[in-house]
C-alpha cells in the first residue's frame, strides 16, 4: 500500500465516519435508552428522565447527521447502495426519530391532560428507532442480504440493540439522578445488561460465520493471538460491571458514573471488532473504501475543515455537558 | 405510478415539509437576540418575557426542523442515488461544511439558550443566542449555495460523467447564489415577522394588553413593514438574475410561448400546455417587457426556444402568482399597521383580525417562491448536468408509494399539532399575562412606570 492521498483519504474519512458512528451510539444510546425505559416510570420519574437528557439530545442526534453526512458525501456510492437496501428500515428508523423528536418538545407544550399521550409517543419513537438501527446492523453484518434467516437475524439484533440502549440509558440515569429513580435504573441496567450480552455474543459469532473472508481475518495464526483480548477483556467489562450493579448505589454516590464508561468501553470494542471484521470493505464484500470513494480532491477540501472545526465541536460539547453537569434538575426555560 | 414520480413527490412533501421551519428558525434566532440585547440594555423584563415566550416557539420549530432535516439526508441515498453519483464531489464538501459549521454548533448551544438563563452568565446565554442565530444562518448558506449551485452549476468538469470541482469559489458563489440566498434570509424575515406580529394579534384580540404583547407586536410589524419593500426590490432582481440564467424559467413564470418583443404581462391565464396556448389569459399590454427588460420593446425568451426542455407551465406560472400576491397582502397589511402603530399608537381590531390569519402568511408566499424556482428547474435536477429522471432509485414504486403515504398522514398530523401547540401557547401567555413570577430576571425599576400605564 502506498502511502498517497488518494490511498490515505478514503482511509481516514473511514476513521472518522467510524468514530462518529461511535460517539453517536453510546450518545443517542443514552437518551433513546431513556424513552424505552419510560415504559417502566411514572409521571414524575419521566419529567426527571427527561432533564436528565433535555439539553443534550439535539446535539447528540447531529452525530447521526454527521456519520451519515460522512457516508453521503465521502463514499457516495456507498450511500446509494446501503441506503436503497435498506429502504424500509431506514423509513421506519425515520418515523421514530421524528416521533420522538418532537414528542420531546410536545409534551412539554401541550395542554397538560395531553401530556400522556406524547409521553407514549416518545417511549414508542425511541423503541422504533432503536430497534430500526438494530435491524440494519444485523442486516449489515450479513452483508445486506435479505433471506428469511437474515431477517429473523436483524430481529434478534434489533431487540438486543434496543436493550443495549436500554442499558445506557439506565447507566445514565445512575449518574443524573438519586433516590427512587438511580435505585430503580441499577435495577432495569441489570436485566438490560443480560440482553446486551446476548446480543454481542450473537454478532460475534454469527459475523464470522457468515463470510469466510472474516472468518479468516480472526481465526488464523497470529491473528487470533494478538485479537484475543478483545473479546477477553469484553468479557471481563461485562462480568465486572454485572457485579459493580449488585453494589450500586454505593455510599457518597461513588462509582455513579462508572456503570457508562464501562458501557461506552463496552460498546468501543465491539465496535473496533466490527471495523477489523469488514475493513477495508464499507459495502460488505461487495465495495472496499477506495472503490466507493469520492474524488481526492473533494475529500481534501473537507478534511481541512473538519481538522480545524471537530475540536472546536468536541470542545464545546463538553462544555454543553458540564454546563448541565450534575444531578438532573427541573428544565426550564426562565 | 412509477418510482421516479413518487420519489418526486415524496422528496417535494420532504422538502415542502422542513423548509417550513428552518424558515422561522433562521430569523427567529436573531429576533430572540434582539429582545435579549434590548433586555440587556433597558433592564426591562418585558423584553425577557418576549423572550422566553418566543424560545418555546423556537424550540418547537427547531425539532421539527431536526427531524425533518435528518430525513433528508437520508432520502438523498434511498430515493436519488444517481445524485450523489454525479455531483458528490460537489455537493459533498458543501454538505459536509453545513454539518460542521452550523448543526453542532446550533444543536449545542440550543441548550445553553433553552435551559441555561440560570445556569450560566447572562453574557454568556446571550453568546449562546447569537451562535444559535450565526449557527441557523450559516446553515443556509452552504444549502443555498448547493442549491443555487444546482440552478446555475459553475466551477466544475466533467469527467467520466462525474462532475469534478475546479474552482470552489465559482461553485459557492455560482451566479443565482447572491440573489438567491438574500432573496431566502429576506423571506425568513418577514415569515417570522408576521408570524411574531400575527401571534402577537392573536393576544390582543384575547384581551392580552401586556408590555411583552405589544413588544413583540411592534417588532413584528416594523420587521414585516421595513423588510417587504426590500423584498420585492430584491426578489425584482432575482428574476432578472433567473431571465439571464434559466430563460426557460422566467418563460414558465410568465407563461409566454413565443420569444418577441413587446410581451404582455399575464396576470391571469390558463396555460394549455398541449395547445402550447394560454386559455382565459387577461394581461397588461408590455408588462412583462418592461418589467424583465426595462422597455416596452424588450424581447423576452419564449417556451418556443425550449421545447421538449422547460418546466410544466402552470405550476410554476401559478405558483409565482401565489408568491407575488402575497407579498403585496404584506406590504398592505404591515404598511398599514406600521402607520397605526406609529401615529396612534394603537392597533385598530379590524387590523388584528387581519393579522392572525396572516402569522403563516410568510409559509406560503415561501413554499410558492421555492415550488417555482424548484419547478422550474425541470426537468432537470442540476441544469445542464443531471436530469432528475436519471438520479431516481431502483427501489420499486410501490415502496416509494408506500412511504409517501405515511409521511404524508405523518406530516399532516404534525403540521396540525404544531399550530394547535402554537395557539395553546399564545391563547396561555395571554391569559396569564406578564403576572407569572421570573425568577432569573433582574427587573430594574426603570421598567415599573410602563408597566403601571398599561
Amino acid at each position: 500500500m502506498t502511502l498517497d492521498w488518494p490511498t490515505l483519504l478514503p482511509l481516514i474519512f473511514a476513521g472518522l465516519m467510524g468514530l462518529s458512528i461511535l460517539i453517536y451510539v453510546v450518545l443517542d444510546g443514552f437518551d433513546l435508552g431513556i424513552g424505552i425505559l419510560f415504559a417502566m416510570a411514572d409521571d414524575e420519574e419521566k419529567d426527571t428522565m427527561i432533564a436528565a437528557i433535555g439539553p443534550f439530545w439535539d446535539a447528540n442526534e447531529t452525530w447521526l447527521v454527521l456519520a451519515v453526512g460522512l457516508l453521503l458525501v465521502a463514499f457516495p456510492i456507498a450511500h446509494g447502495v446501503i441506503l436503497t437496501a435498506l429502504y424500509l428500515p431506514v423509513f421506519v428508523l425515520l418515523v421514530g426519530l421524528i416521533l420522538r423528536g418532537i414528542a420531546f418538545d410536545f409534551r412539554a407544550k401541550v395542554p397538560v391532560h395531553r401530556k400522556g399521550r406524547w409521553n407514549f409517543i416518545f417511549f414508542a419513537g425511541s423503541l422504533i428507532a432503536s430497534l430500526a438501527q438494530g435491524y440494519m446492523l444485523g442486516i449489515y453484518v450479513l452483508g445486506l442480504d435479505t433471506g428469511l434467516a437474515a431477517i429473523g437475524f436483524g430481529v434478534l439484533v434489533a431487540l438486543c440493540l434496543a436493550a443495549s440502549y436500554a442499558a445506557m440509558g439506565a447507566a445514565w440515569l445512575i449518574y443524573k439522578t438519586e433516590d427512587e429513580l438511580q435505585r430503580k435504573a441499577v435495577r432495569f441496567l441489570r436485566s438490560a445488561l443480560v440482553f446486551t450480552a446476548v446480543g454481542m455474543a450473537a454478532i460475534s459469532i454469527v459475523t464470522p460465520f457468515a463470510s469466510p473472508r472474516i472468518f479468516d481475518k480472526w481465526f488464523t495464526w497470529p491473528e487470533i493471538a494478538l485479537l484475543a483480548p478483545l473479546p477477553l477483556i469484553t468479557a471481563a467489562l461485562f462480568v465486572w460491571l454485572w457485579f459493580l450493579t449488585l453494589r450500586l448505589p454505593a455510599r457518597g454516590d461513588r462509582h455513579s458514573i462508572t456503570p457508562f464508561v464501562t458501557l461506552a468501553t463496552i460498546f468501543t470494542l465491539g465496535f473496533a471488532g466490527l471495523a477489523y471484521s469488514f475493513y477495508p470493505y464499507v459495502v460488505p464484500e461487495r465495495l472496499t473504501i477506495w472503490e466507493a470513494a469520492a474524488a481526492a480532491e473533494s475529500l481534501a477540501i473537507i478534511l481541512v475543515g473538519t481538522v480545524f472545526v471537530l475540536p472546536v465541536i468536541i470542545g464545546y460539547s463538553f462544555y454543553a455537558y458540564r454546563v448541565f453537569g450534575g444531578k438532573a434538575t427541573e428544565l426550564t426555560y426562565d | 405510478m412509477d418510482a421516479l414520480l413518487l420519489s418526486r413527490i415524496q422528496f417535494a412533501a420532504n422538502i415542502s415539509f422542513h423548509i417550513l421551519f428552518p424558515t422561522i428558525t433562521i430569523s427567529l434566532g436573531w429576533v430572540l437576540l434582539f429582545f435579549k440585547l434590548r433586555y440587556n440594555a433597558t433592564g426591562d423584563a418585558a423584553w425577557m418575557r418576549a423572550y422566553f415566550f418566543w424560545v418555546k416557539v423556537f424550540a418547537l420549530s427547531f425539532a421539527l426542523g431536526v427531524v425533518s432535516g435528518v430525513t433528508m439526508t437520508f432520502q438523498f441515498g434511498t430515493n436519488w442515488p444517481g445524485f450523489m453519483e454525479t455531483v458528490g464531489n460537489i455537493a459533498g464538501p458543501l454538505l459536509a461544511y453545513e454539518v460542521l459549521t452550523a448543526f453542532f454548533l446550533e444543536a449545542v448551544f440550543l441548550g445553553i439558550m433553552l435551559f441555561g438563563f440560570r445556569r450560566v452568565s447572562n453574557a454568556v446565554h446571550t453568546l449562546a443566542t447569537l451562535l444559535v442565530a450565526f449557527g441557523t444562518t450559516m446553515s443556509a448558506v452552504w444549502i443555498l449555495a448547493l442549491n443555487s449551485w444546482m440552478q446555475t452549476p459553475a466551477g466544475f468538469e466533467m469527467r467520466d460523467g462525474v462532475a469534478h470541482a475546479t474552482d470552489w469559489w465559482a461553485i459557492v458563489f455560482n451566479p443565482s447564489f447572491p440573489y438567491r440566498f438574500v432573496h431566502m434570509l429576506i423571506a425568513s424575515g418577514l415569515t417570522v415577522a408576521f408570524l411574531v406580529a400575527g401571534m402577537s394579534a392573536l393576544r390582543y384580540l384575547a384581551g392580552d394588553r401586556s408590555a411583552s404583547m405589544w413588544k413583540a407586536l411592534r417588532t413584528g410589524v416594523f420587521l414585516g413593514a421595513v423588510l417587504i419593500p426590500v423584498q420585492i426590490f430584491v426578489g425584482d432582481l432575482h428574476g432578472l438574475n433567473t431571465l439571464e440564467h434559466q430563460p426557460q424559467k422566467i418563460a414558465a413564470m410568465e407563461a409566454n410561448w413565443e420569444t418577441r418583443a413587446g410581451v404582455p404581462l399575464v396576470l391571469f391565464a390558463w396555460p394549455d400546455e398541449a395547445a402550447r396556448e394560454n386559455r382565459f389569459e387577461v394581461s397588461v399590454p408590455y408588462g412583462a417587457s418592461i418589467i424583465l427588460r426595462h422597455s416596452p420593446d424588450g424581447v423576452v425568451p419564449g417556451l418556443n426556444d425550449f421545447v421538449d426542455n422547460h418546466p410544466p407551465v402552470a405550476p410554476v406560472f401559478w405558483a409565482f402568482r401565489i408568491m407575488v400576491g402575497t407579498g403585496l397582502l404584506m406590504l398592505a397589511l404591515s404598511w398599514a399597521a406600521a402607520f397605526f402603530l406609529l401615529r396612534r399608537d394603537r392597533l385598530p381590531k379590524l387590523l388584528a383580525y387581519a393579522y392572525t390569519p396572516m402569522a403563516f402568511s410568510g409559509w406560503v408566499a415561501t413554499l410558492a417562491g421555492w415550488y417555482t424556482t424548484e419547478i422550474g428547474r425541470q426537468p432537470w435536477l442540476v441544469t445542464g448536468v443531471l436530469k432528475t429522471a436519471d438520479a431516481v432509485t431502483p427501489v420499486p414504486g410501490s415502496h416509494v408509494g408506500f412511504t409517501l403515504a405515511i409521511y404524508l398522514v405523518l406530516y399532516a398530523v404534525l403540521i396540525v399539532v404544531y399550530l394547535g401547540v402554537l395557539t395553546h401557547l399564545a391563547l396561555k401567555a395571554a391569559r396569564e399575562g406578564d403576572n407569572s413570577p421570573l425568577p432569573g430576571v433582574i427587573d430594574k425599576p426603570m421598567s415599573q412606570p410602563a408597566q403601571a400605564g398599561e
